[in-house]
């Protein structure tokens, strides 16, 4: 089978492509060959397909790189009632998600070779999405000793981070830094000051009204700041996770400014929601770090649309009912986002912030850029990991159809645009909407 | 007295449950402080049982250790002439396993008609009234909302200078962790009382400026002109270096004394809901005094007002019915 697949020739035609990476976009026809794409532009095919080829009619629609997520927890190994690496990919594969990053905090956590060569295996053999491993930055995420940067790198992990922990300390953040040069390794920091970070939502106005203890904007932006002077010190790569503050946003400006090696990236529900989705005690918008407000909501969108913030990840964090359906302190962090991560990031797109194709470059070349991967672009000899979408098509969000084990999202009933018609993988199509 | 409870049993069917002052109406406040009022005279009397509620089923449900609450409610309940079960939840075995939703569906399958529930965590007693088909009162919940003690302290003020409007009442000590001081604030402020809060700003949560109060660091200068003092009961562990340096720094500053009772009206009076940490945040002479402290009168129209909630939201109608337009999933 696969040796035929490897012959197997596709094309797509009456597509848009677009390629964010090279600025591509043109009405045309893209080819594919076993896992890879041969060809594509206006005239490929222009006076009809040669036989022999299996054509698949984008009827006008867009083709462009399946989307690359950078944060994804998985709850495989260890969660498997939340979330599988199977479940994970078909829900990724009906996101138009081709490529994921997925975070340490699995248990066992992923802090040497074996659990990050497990992670591997399984994503082959469930034959979905791709998946990349992330590394933790320290031992069992206790922010103490460092992991084997090296040996993990080779095993196939693509980065570094305590997934939502912080790495507190001072000095084991330096030397983390520090030593990642050696490999040229990436770490990548949940930034919050942890002794600030002791509450459950934004602190502010509505958290004294619902008599929640509250976690201060400050505890991001500090540890923002902090993290811009250790690389400072020791001029290592640097990125920082779903900033949901004008604070740290601001920070990060400046930080480019000067010319620091940083990237950051944020989760749509940090320039979708603010605060107020909690009210009523609602805990599917319970998420680390907390939903903020109105003002920063705004300054994180700004921050997308003037190029400061990187990337959009979804930061899906599957839960259970069971987790969820408790009162509001002793309720899990997290949102689902997988499902949810393509429409909302055309928010941008359709609120006239960015174009088409820079609202997509949020979320295909440029978190692969920041991981060092080849995916998310199109390009001659590059694999073909596509996704066919109409980014104008309207619906309501409807948690109950996600193809995730869990369900959590804050997101019911909002209205978005942008549907994912097909989504392709090494050539093979995961997710057909039409088959759906 | 039957126009009063058929006003709020109105009012109130909307809710179906009293889970805060948050959202209430200044007449339907005014008709449940009325309804009270009507019942401390008969809490007075030799025969103090009614037969209002023959038949039915009130659980006190607390999951956090509570006497005077429970005792307060239960009594309500029994003179008002309920069946009452009381159940005391230690929130160790909650986290053996069954959740707060599983003990609400099970004591839901007894068909109580109210339950009355505290628990340590802010939002629960809302999540668990989502839960049963019963009316539910909240007796307290987490930092969030204690609605009959701030009823039970309107009322005292109420009965001792006629009216709530106008008031300059000052709420002192540790606002953050109170849901006593958010039930008061909320009610303070639609009935049309001046609310000032005294406390250290470790004490105060953020933007709590928002609420409608103004803030004052110092207790002399928040204390001038006030009519009523409420004193906010501070836990020990707070007063160990976390929140304020130790008890007798607090007591120098913010415990309230007659020297700086002195600030206030010559008839301003002193009300805590109690129990009091004597020397920490009150002077015991001062919790004593008859002319100025209301402290016992708060204990005895927490019955009737206890006694007034359970009247209006069982009045007229099956539990099961008024709860009809409320949240169910």
């Amino acid at each position: 089978m696969s040796q035929r697949d490897n012959k197997t020739k596709r094309v797509y035609i009456n597509a848009r492509i677009i390629d964010p990476a090279s600025g591509l976009d043109v009405k045309g026809a893209l080819l594919t060959e076993g896992i890879h794409i041969v060809e594509f532009g206006p005239k490929l095919f222009k006076d009809g397909v040669p036989e022999g080829i299996e054509v698949i009619n984008c009827e006008g629609n867009c083709l462009a790189p399946g989307l690359v997520d950078m944060r994804v927890h998985l709850r495989e190994p260890g969660d498997e009632h939340k979330e599988t690496i199977l479940t994970a990919g078909q829900a990724a594969a009906a996101g138009g998600i081709t490529a994921i990053a997925a975070l340490p905090d699995s248990r066992p956590i992923l802090d040497d070779v074996s659990g990050v060569e497990y992670v591997a295996r399984r994503a082959r053999e469930a034959k979905m999405v791709k998946i990349f491993p992330y590394g933790a930055i320290t031992r069992g995420m206790e922010g103490k000793e460092l992991t084997e940067f090296g040996l993990l790198s080779e095993f196939g992990a693509v980065a570094f981070t305590d997934s939502t922990k912080a790495v507190a300390n001072a000095q084991t953040m330096r030397r983390a830094l520090s030593y990642a040069k050696t490999f040229n390794a990436l770490i990548v920091q949940h930034p919050e000051e942890p002794t600030l970070a002791g509450g459950v939502m934004n602190g502010g106005e509505i958290s004294t009204r619902m008599g929640l203890s509250g976690i201060p904007n400050h505890a991001e932006i500090i540890m923002v700041e902090r993290d811009m002077r250790l690389v400072e010190m020791t001029g290592s790569r640097y990125h920082a996770a779903h900033l949901s503050t004008a604070g740290a946003v601001d920070v990060i400006r400046q930080a480019k400014a000067r010319g620091l090696p940083v990237t950051c990236d944020t989760a749509p529900h940090y320039f979708c929601l603010n605060e107020n989705s909690v009210l009523d005690y609602r805990t599917f918008a319970k998420v680390s770090p907390p939903l903020r407000s109105e003002t920063d909501r705004e300054a994180v969108f700004e921050g997308l649309a003037d190029g400061t913030i990187d990337a959009i990840a979804s930061d899906h964090s599957p839960h259970d009912q069971d987790s969820k359906r408790l009162p509001f302190a002793q309720a899990e962090f997290g949102i689902v986002g997988l499902e949810t991560l393509f429409p909302l990031a055309l928010q941008l797109y359709h609120k006239k912030a960015l174009s088409l194709i820079d609202a997509l470059s949020l979320v295909t070349n440029k978190p692969a850029d920041i991981l060092g991967l080849s995916v998310g672009r199109i390009a001659k000899g590059g694999t073909a990991d596509l996704v066919i979408f109409n980014p104008d098509s309207p619906f309501f969000i409807d948690p109950e159809k996600f193809r995730s084990k869990s369900k959590n999202s804050p997101f019911t009933g909002f209205p978005a645009q942008g549907k994912v018609l097909r989504t392709v993988v090494d050539g093979r199509t995961i997710y057909d909407r039409t088959a759906a | 007295m039957t126009t009063y409870a058929e006003t709020i049993a109105a009012g109130l069917t909307g809710h179906g449950h009293l889970l805060g002052i948050e959202g209430l109406r200044a007449d339907q406040i005014s008709d449940l402080l009325d309804l009270a009022d009507s019942y401390v005279d008969q809490n007075r009397a030799v025969k103090k049982t009614t037969d209002l509620l023959e038949g039915r089923t009130v659980i006190n449900l607390f999951f956090e250790n509570s006497t005077r609450t429970r005792t307060s409610f239960e009594l309500a309940a029994k003179r008002l002439g309920a069946d009452v079960i009381n159940m005391t939840v230690a929130s160790s075995s909650i986290k053996k396993g069954e959740t707060l939703v599983d003990t609400a569906m099970t004591l839901n399958a007894m068909h109580p008609d109210v339950m009355v529930v505290r628990h340590s965590d802010s939002g629960a007693v809302k999540l668990l009234s989502e839960k049963v088909n019963g009316s539910v009162i909240n007796a307290g919940d987490g930092s969030h909302e204690h609605p009959t003690q701030a009823l039970l302290d309107a009322l005292t003020i109420r009965r001792r200078k006629g009216d709530l409007y106008g008031l300059r009442v000052a709420i002192c000590g540790d606002v953050t962790h109170s849901r006593v001081a958010r039930s008061n604030i909320h009610l303070l402020n639609t009935m049309g009382a001046e609310v000032r809060l005294i406390a250290p700003p470790t004490l105060l949560p953020s933007a709590i400026d928002r609420m409608g109060v103004e803030t004052f660091h110092n207790m002399k200068e928040g204390l001038e002109g006030c009519d009523i003092v409420m004193m906010l009961r501070l836990q020990l562990e707070r007063m160990q270096g976390s929140f304020v340096p130790s008890r007798r720094e607090y007591f120098r500053y913010f415990g309230l004394d007659q020297e700086k009772l002195a600030m206030a009206k010559p008839d301003a009076l002193v009300m805590h809901p109690g129990p009091m940490n004597r020397g920490v945040e009150i002077d015991s002479e001062l919790a004593d005094d008859l002319d100025r402290s209301l402290i016992r009168t708060q204990v005895e129209m927490g019955v009737a007002v206890r006694m007034a909630c359970l009247h209006a939201l069982t009045q007229g109608t099956l539990a099961g019915d008024v709860n009809s337009g409320g949240s169910k999933s």
